[in-house]
């Protein structure tokens, strides 16, 4: 695998990218992350010799759209089975580090 | 033969004569899971007491005339089952109770079927070993040193080695069929939209859908009847009329017209599957079809749209894993960004992070019409080519895989090679047409298998002539050496 001019992606994209992703990378795995994002995107530069001025994208098989309900209440999940999960709660609420500032 | 080795067609015509009882069968497979998982680890998660007390309740009913009825199944852990934890592999879902089923499961419960477990995966159904895993790796229950696929490789395991009678799986580039091909067993990823995903945690929205990992094609089609159908919690499934799949049962492929696509017989391909593919093909001529080479030209492309597609969906699916409502939480954080950077990071693993990173990026500000655009323009190009193939054909024939299952740890440090495994499978997801993994022989003692790709909505063509190929190709009934 050739390297060198095609280098897209630096440590500095990595690390915008990881932020975007809300993921924290040791500087190694910033580093391999580098390597290994490059190698998979040489090989996403053959899409660019196809030639789809006008090819409509592709984001759903079926041919449907605006799939909806009709807007009636009805029970949802109840509230114990909602925080089941929940690593933290209180009264009824998910509980979450403070998020206004002071 | 001992209970575990039967199919459900065989099981049921036993418990409606009242040969055996479910609760006989239960008692069979968890006695073979406790001969063999410790070799084999399909299962995250077993559900044996529950099981148990399942089948004694069915028997009392004494009401079999649902063929799935006290039959015990395996369920890929991405797929939620209320009460019974459901962790997709990860650890972020470790400690996670679904508080609900997905709409399959509901379905299966309402046939009586018996959950015996959760099987094992790839990390959130990243990857096409089972490798990926962040618990342990399966093993083919063929060659214990080799992958059983992925990332349904529990699943499939646990069907070739008796330990569940079929499982679900799901497939979103070939997380079905390309571990049933390895594992020597049956898989069908239906037709997208067929199979509601309520309730399957979501990978590539666009792509994944679940199937059922089966001992044989009658098995299949009697799943198929009862997993299918409109579901108005899934937006994206399909209004399509109910269907019988039982009725293409039938040994008859007369006047179908096959195509092989050139580009699936390449140089990359092992000789053994092209023999086997190329074996088929004089069979299928034999029984009265026509094969010919077809060609789809923008296969080479479907992969690497695949891999901007899939991880793009990706990072905004696994966007909700913070840390939050449910899941695993980081223990110390000094804000709420903290908090979720570190519960994502020690939650997920490389390959999973992995490909958040290449989605996130090729979704970014500057980059989305480059790669993602770019990659949905492709899609359309691949979805063409099946369409123009399918105007002239009934059905294509290709590898379901280039080669038998790979060792352990071989390709695990080479995502790209890792990929190739999948560039079989992969176009068809992306077209959204419906796909089967039949056992066609053996290389070295471990199975291969072909892939019939029928129209989108047509298993019942797919199921005919895997059907009439299973009858006529009579592998020797060999069994995975485990005992």
């Amino acid at each position: 695998m050739e390297r060198g001019e095609n280098v897209k992606i630096t440590k500095e994209t990595v690390e915008h990218v990881a932020n975007l992703a809300r993921l924290y990378l040791t500087e190694e795995e910033k580093e391999e992350m580098a390597e290994k994002l490059n190698s998979i995107l040489e090989y996403m530069d053959k899409l660019s010799e196809l030639d789809t001025k006008d090819v409509p994208p592709t984001s759903h098989v079926i041919p449907i759209q605006n799939v909806f309900r009709e807007d009636e209440v009805f029970d949802s999940l109840p509230l114990d089975e909602v925080l089941k999960n929940a690593p933290d709660s209180e009264k009824g609420f998910f509980k979450v580090p403070r998020v206004i500032e002071e | 033969m001992k209970l575990y080795e039967l199919t459900i067609h065989e099981a049921n015509q036993l418990l409606k004569e009242g040969e055996i009882s479910s609760k006989d069968l239960i008692l069979s497979i968890i006695e073979r899971i406790k001969q063999v998982e410790g070799k084999i680890k399909a299962y995250v998660t077993l559900n044996e007491e529950e099981a148990i007390k399942n089948s004694e309740e069915i028997d009392k009913q004494k009401d079999f005339s649902n063929p799935l009825s006290g039959i015990p199944v395996a369920v890929k852990d991405n797929i939620c089952t209320y009460n019974l934890r459901t962790t997709c592999s990860s650890k972020i879902l470790e400690n996670f109770i679904p508080p609900y089923d997905a709409t399959v499961v509901k379905k299966l419960k309402v046939c009586n079927a018996v959950i015996i477990g959760k099987t094992n995966m790839d990390e959130f159904a990243m990857g096409s070993s089972t490798e990926n895993s962040a618990f342990f790796p399966t093993r083919n229950p063929w060659d214990l040193e080799r992958v059983p696929g992925g990332s349904s490789g529990g699943s499939a395991a646990a069907v070739a080695a008796g330990e569940c009678i079929y499982a679900l799986g799901s497939d979103t580039g070939g997380s079905i069929r390309q571990p049933a091909n390895y594992c020597g067993v049956v898989g069908l990823k239906p037709t997208y939209g067929r199979v509601s995903r309520y309730g399957l945690v979501a990978y590539a929205s666009s792509l994944d859908q679940i199937g059922p990992i089966t001992k044989d094609v009658t098995d299949c089609a009697i799943i198929l009847n009862y997993i299918c159908g409109w579901d108005e919690k899934d937006s994206t499934s399909a209004n399509v009329p109910e269907e019988d799949f039982t009725k293409s049962l039938v040994e008859d492929v007369r006047g179908l017209k096959i195509g092989i696509p050139k580009e699936y017989i390449d140089e990359g391909i092992e000789e053994d599957v092209k023999s086997a593919v190329f074996d088929a093909a004089k069979l299928f001529e034999d029984l009265g079809a026509k094969c010919e080479e077809i060609s789809l030209p923008h296969t080479e492309y479907a992969l690497w749209a695949y891999y901007i597609i899939a991880p793009a969906e990706a990072s905004s699916n696994l966007a909700r894993y913070d840390g939050i409502r449910y899941g695993v939480r980081a223990k110390n954080y000094d804000d709420l960004i903290d908090l979720y950077k570190k519960t994502r990071s020690e939650g997920f693993g490389a390959e999973v992070k992995r490909r958040i990173m290449l989605g996130t990026y090729a979704l970014s500000a500057g980059y989305y019409d480059a790669y993602y655009l770019k990659a949905q323009k492709v899609r359309t190009l691949v979805k063409r080519d099946f369409d123009k193939a399918f105007e002239k054909y009934d059905l294509i024939l290709s590898p379901t895989a280039p080669s038998a299952a790979f060792k352990i740890g071989e390709m695990v440090d080479d995502p790209l090679k890792m990929y190739m495994s999948d560039v079989c499978t992969i176009p068809v997801n992306m077209a959204g047409l419906p796909a089967i993994s039949i056992p066609a022989g053996f290389s070295n003692n471990l199975p291969i298998g072909i892939q019939l790709i029928g129209k989108a909505f047509d298993e019942k063509t797919i199921l005919r002539a895997a059907y009439t190929f299973e009858k006529a190709v009579a592998l020797e009934k060999r069994k995975p050496q485990l005992d």
